[in-house]
């Protein structure tokens, strides 16, 4: 309908440039057509020769440029103009519910709420998963050992260099959370492998270390953090 | 008059006589009556205070045999419905018992959580039927899914009145419909009589008792307050975006009137040419 | 097409363009330039209607198709969450549901337009049979939508058409069985409708396409029944019938955005609320209301075979009524006795209409009977004599004439 509309406003702009109206010959190839006509060429229009011009010839109409008034033009097309606006307000609008639809709907934002999980059964030097928002959430018990090794590392040298510092939260550095999807194509690394005594990602070899930051493969960058928070010293919420 | 008008003269008042005078439906049904309700009407809105109360009658009683498993209890703080804030909502939840598996994989129950829907009285439907004979239905899209015939041509007014409400008038009435089975009136066992159920022979015992349930907001704790309020309440379970559609349709047709006026004076302008 | 065109693209891009695939010469031709008849009423608005009625079903049902799960267990429940959780969920469900619901009212509008008018009369009896087609087509669509939704009256409506096909003699059990895809109605069903109910508008489309070529071929008819004579009885198609149609589809907007925004189940049966029980059966079986004068033919007949074939012959014989109808006179305006014959007709329609609605007992079974004879006698009857035997009024001389009288 808007098309039609659209259409429309071209069809009464495009009057004055006499670009389409000339009279065709028929086309033998679309025979099945009827051919289009003229429209009431030569009638006079009852408004008189201003809305008139519209319908003389080309050659015509130059000649009679000065007998519309240009109120009669101004006030023709604001109406013109202001159709077209609502109409096309009305089209924008219409889009809008079906582009919304696609995003999340409420019950997938509500699955997506916070989670929280409890330290407590996790024990010194383990790695649980678990799922928030359909992604898997590394968090890793991080033994004295496993600490020492993640913040003696020469942080200039990693291929994507920060500090452990960073990555886990202040006074509790023996918990470690981590998105557990390999930055290079998105598999799930495995635990405790590798050299680096972290994890290993089976599908193109890269090696995370014990803070999860790449150290040897194709991933470019260290495991991402979720939003996290602690609760308590032995519950952290996710999301 | 030509042949025409008599013939449709015939007609129309063969017609009109069936219609009015003929019973309507196979069961016999008597219409419950129109009660006034704030979402009716073009411009209609939940009131929050009564979609709360009947929250509290829904979830007291008849929530003992009912499912309403399409709602959950983050609608609760949804726009356009009862109001609880999020904390509220998290509490209710809290007090709802969910089935749920442990990490060994056993059933095992918890506490609710907003995104929950709200729990089922019975494991299954089986022993759901087990009670009464027959299940209890669930709630969810109850007040959408009950009406009573109007007849001709009480239907064509309700085209221009907008009358939705019939599912919530019904559910009111019945409520309040249990009465003694009038004399000659067989009612099987088990059964009990209902002034608004089609056939009269409900399997449900009457619900509602009066002060039944304590309202903390000082309106009347009778059956008839009672029944408005779960009414109310059931028909926002069954329409919660009835005032953002309202809202937006008032602005819809606000927007198409002032299209089609331009519409209008646009054709008479372009048609002038050649009138 | 070769060479000519009517059509002068204005940038040397669509120049360019026009001369591999001269869409726009097409367009411009078909809907710019096309000559129209100057005297179309309202009524030739209802095809351009349908044509973005169409758009807005195929629409809003491919983003519904996005959230919903054909699936016996799980197909209501999500209805419900497009209803409750979908952002505008419950807006594009009863644009869609209401949608079909003024698609029919539409078409019916458009029939009876062609009907009055004499539209199928010669040359344009091919327009007509494949807007017979067309219909067929929407009916099966409808049908198999309304199943999708998968409560009781989804349910227990599948069953009872699909059964009307065990009437046939013979081979009817075992084409319920192959509908079915098991031994009552069932996932399978579901399935299958779901994969036709989204194939089926796009056949519609195709279809519509062919429609509207053939009308081009012919030009449409107007309200006289006259042929176009001169270039005077025309307008071109933009803008006169564009602004014209435009102003006409932004009232038919504002009838479906009552529906849609204030009584969106006005239309719809409570029942379909109730999820589907194949063990318990709904007191009243009621197809919806644009089904409604079919269901009254066919439980006005006793015989349960010749009851399927008076449903499906009541379709039928719309084909023929350009043979059936043997006046030389096209458009009811100038025939006084078909005009009467036309109303009586349409007031059996509504009447079988309501008359569907009904229980089959009594008086209702008695007056389905008398306007389902005067349906059939109006076509097998009615037409063929009166084309002989009628005495029509003068026709004007062209159509400018009979818009602007005889100065002209």
């Amino acid at each position: 309908m808007r098309l039609i509309l659209a259409g429309a406003i071209a069809g009464l702009r495009s009057y004055g440039k006499g670009a389409n109206r000339t009279p065709p010959t028929r086309c033998p190839a679309f025979s099945g057509l009827p051919q289009p006509v003229r429209p009431a060429a030569r009638r006079t229009s009852v408004l008189g020769s201003s809305l008139g011009r519209m319908n003389k010839p080309p050659e015509e109409r130059a000649l009679d440029v000065t007998t519309v008034s240009s109120a009669e033009h101004t006030r023709r097309d604001f109406l013109y103009i202001a159709t077209g606006a609502v109409g096309a307000v009305g089209a924008a609008a219409t889009l809008v519910p079906l582009i919304a639809q696609m995003n999340p709907d409420a019950s997938t934002i509500a699955a997506g709420a916070p989670i929280e999980v409890d330290l407590a059964p996790i024990s010194d030097g383990q790695i649980i998963k678990v799922f928030w928002r359909s992604k898997p959430i590394f968090i890793f018990h991080r033994t004295k050992k496993d600490i020492e090794e993640a913040q003696k590392v020469n942080v200039a040298s990693l291929p994507d260099p920060e500090a452990d510092s960073a990555r886990v939260k202040q006074g509790h550095d023996q918990w470690l959370v981590l998105i557990g999807i390999c930055t290079h194509l998105g598999c799930i690394p495995l635990a405790h492998q590798g050299e680096y005594d972290g994890w290993f990602c089976p599908c193109h070899g890269s090696q995370y270390d014990t803070s999860g930051r790449i150290r040897k493969g194709p991933a470019p960058k260290n495991l991402p953090l979720p939003p996290y928070k602690f609760v308590s010293d032995t519950k952290i919420q996710i999301g | 008059m030509t042949i025409m008008k008599r013939t449709v003269l015939a007609f129309t008042i063969a017609g009109a006589v069936a219609a009015l005078v003929l019973p309507a439906a196979a069961e016999e049904q008597v219409a419950p009556p129109k009660l006034k309700w704030s979402f009716a009407g073009p411009f209609g809105k939940y009131d929050e205070a009564q979609l709360q109360r009947g929250f509290k009658v829904y979830k007291e009683v008849c929530a003992v045999c009912h499912s309403m498993s399409m709602v959950s209890f983050r609608n609760l703080a949804e726009p356009g419905g009862p109001g609880f804030s999020e904390a509220q909502v998290a509490a209710v939840a809290a007090e709802a018992k969910i089935q749920d598996l442990d990490d060994k994989g056993a059933p095992t129950e918890r506490s609710g959580r907003p995104a929950d829907y709200f729990p089922s009285p019975f494991p299954n439907e089986l022993a759901a039927k087990a009670v009464h004979g027959v299940a209890p239905p669930d709630m969810s899209t109850l007040a959408k899914a009950r009406t009573y015939q109007r007849g001709f041509p009480w239907f064509v007014f309700d085209m221009f009145t907008q009358y939705q409400e019939q599912g919530p008038d019904y559910i009111a009435a019945l409520l309040k419909g249990y009465e003694e089975p009038p004399k000659g009136f067989q009612l099987p066992p088990n059964g009990h009589y209902n002034k608004y159920f089609p056939g009269h022979n409900i399997a449900m015992p009457k619900p509602l008792q009066e002060g039944q349930v304590t309202y903390d907001d000082g309106a009347a704790q009778t059956v008839d307050q009672y029944s408005k309020d779960v009414a109310a309440f059931l028909m926002w379970a069954a329409e919660p975006h009835l005032v953002q559609r309202k809202r937006l349709g008032f602005q819809v047709m606000i927007f198409l009137i002032v299209l089609a006026g331009l519409m209008y004076f646009t054709k008479k302008k372009v048609w002038s040419a050649v009138h | 097409m070769s060479g000519h065109s009517t059509y002068q693209p204005q940038n040397k891009f669509l120049q360019w363009f026009e001369k591999r695939l001269p869409v726009g010469g097409l367009i411009h031709s078909s809907f710019v330039a096309y000559p129209t008849p100057r005297n179309l009423n309202y009524l030739w608005t209802f095809g351009g209607i349908l044509a973005f009625m169409l758009g807005v079903q195929i629409i809003t049902g491919i983003v519904l198709a996005m959230h919903y799960t054909p699936h016996v267990d799980l197909a209501f429940k999500s209805v419900e969450a497009i209803m409750r959780d979908v952002n505008f969920g419950w807006l594009l469900r009863y644009l869609h549901a209401n949608g079909a619901a003024m698609f029919f009212l539409a078409v019916y509008v458009h029939m009876f337009r062609g009907i009055y008018y004499g539209s199928y009369k010669e040359p344009r009896e091919v327009l007509w049979i494949l807007g017979v087609i067309i219909y067929l087509l929407m009916m099966a669509t409808g049908f198999m939508g309304y199943v999708l939704v998968w409560g009781q009256m989804s349910f227990w409506a599948a069953t009872v058409i699909t059964n009307l096909f065990s009437a046939i003699p013979g081979v009817g059990d075992a084409i319920v069985t192959w509908l079915w895809g098991g031994y009552a109605v069932g996932n399978p069903t579901l399935n299958r409708f779901y994969s036709l109910h989204y194939l089926l508008p796009f056949v519609i489309a195709g279809v519509v396409v062919l429609h509207i070529w053939a009308l081009h071929v012919a030009g449409q008819n107007n309200p006289t029944g006259i042929d176009i004579k001169a270039d005077k009885d025309t307008v071109a198609f933009t803008p006169y019938a564009t602004v014209k149609d435009g102003f006409f589809m932004a009232v038919f907007c504002i009838l479906y955005a009552w529906f849609v925004f204030y009584i969106p189940n006005f239309l719809g049966h409570a029942d379909n609320y109730i999820p589907a029980n194949p063990a318990v059966t709904p007191a009243e079986i009621v197809p919806e209301w644009y089904y409604l004068p079919f269901y009254a033919i066919l439980r006005s007949i006793p015989d349960k075979l010749m009851g399927v074939i008076a449903l499906f012959a009541s379709i039928v014989v719309l084909a023929f009524i350009p043979w059936l109808d043997t006046s030389r006179v096209r458009s009811a305006r100038y025939r006084p006795l078909f005009k009467q014959f036309f109303w009586l007709w349409v007031i059996a329609c509504i009447g079988l209409g309501w008359l569907g609605s009904k229980q089959p007992e009594g008086i209702y079974v008695i007056l389905s009977r008398i306007f389902t004879a005067y349906y059939f006698a109006f076509f097998l009857i009615v037409m063929p004599l009166l084309g002989i035997f009628e005495k029509t009024k003068p026709l004007p001389n062209s159509i400018s004439e009979s818009v602007l009288g005889a100065k002209a």
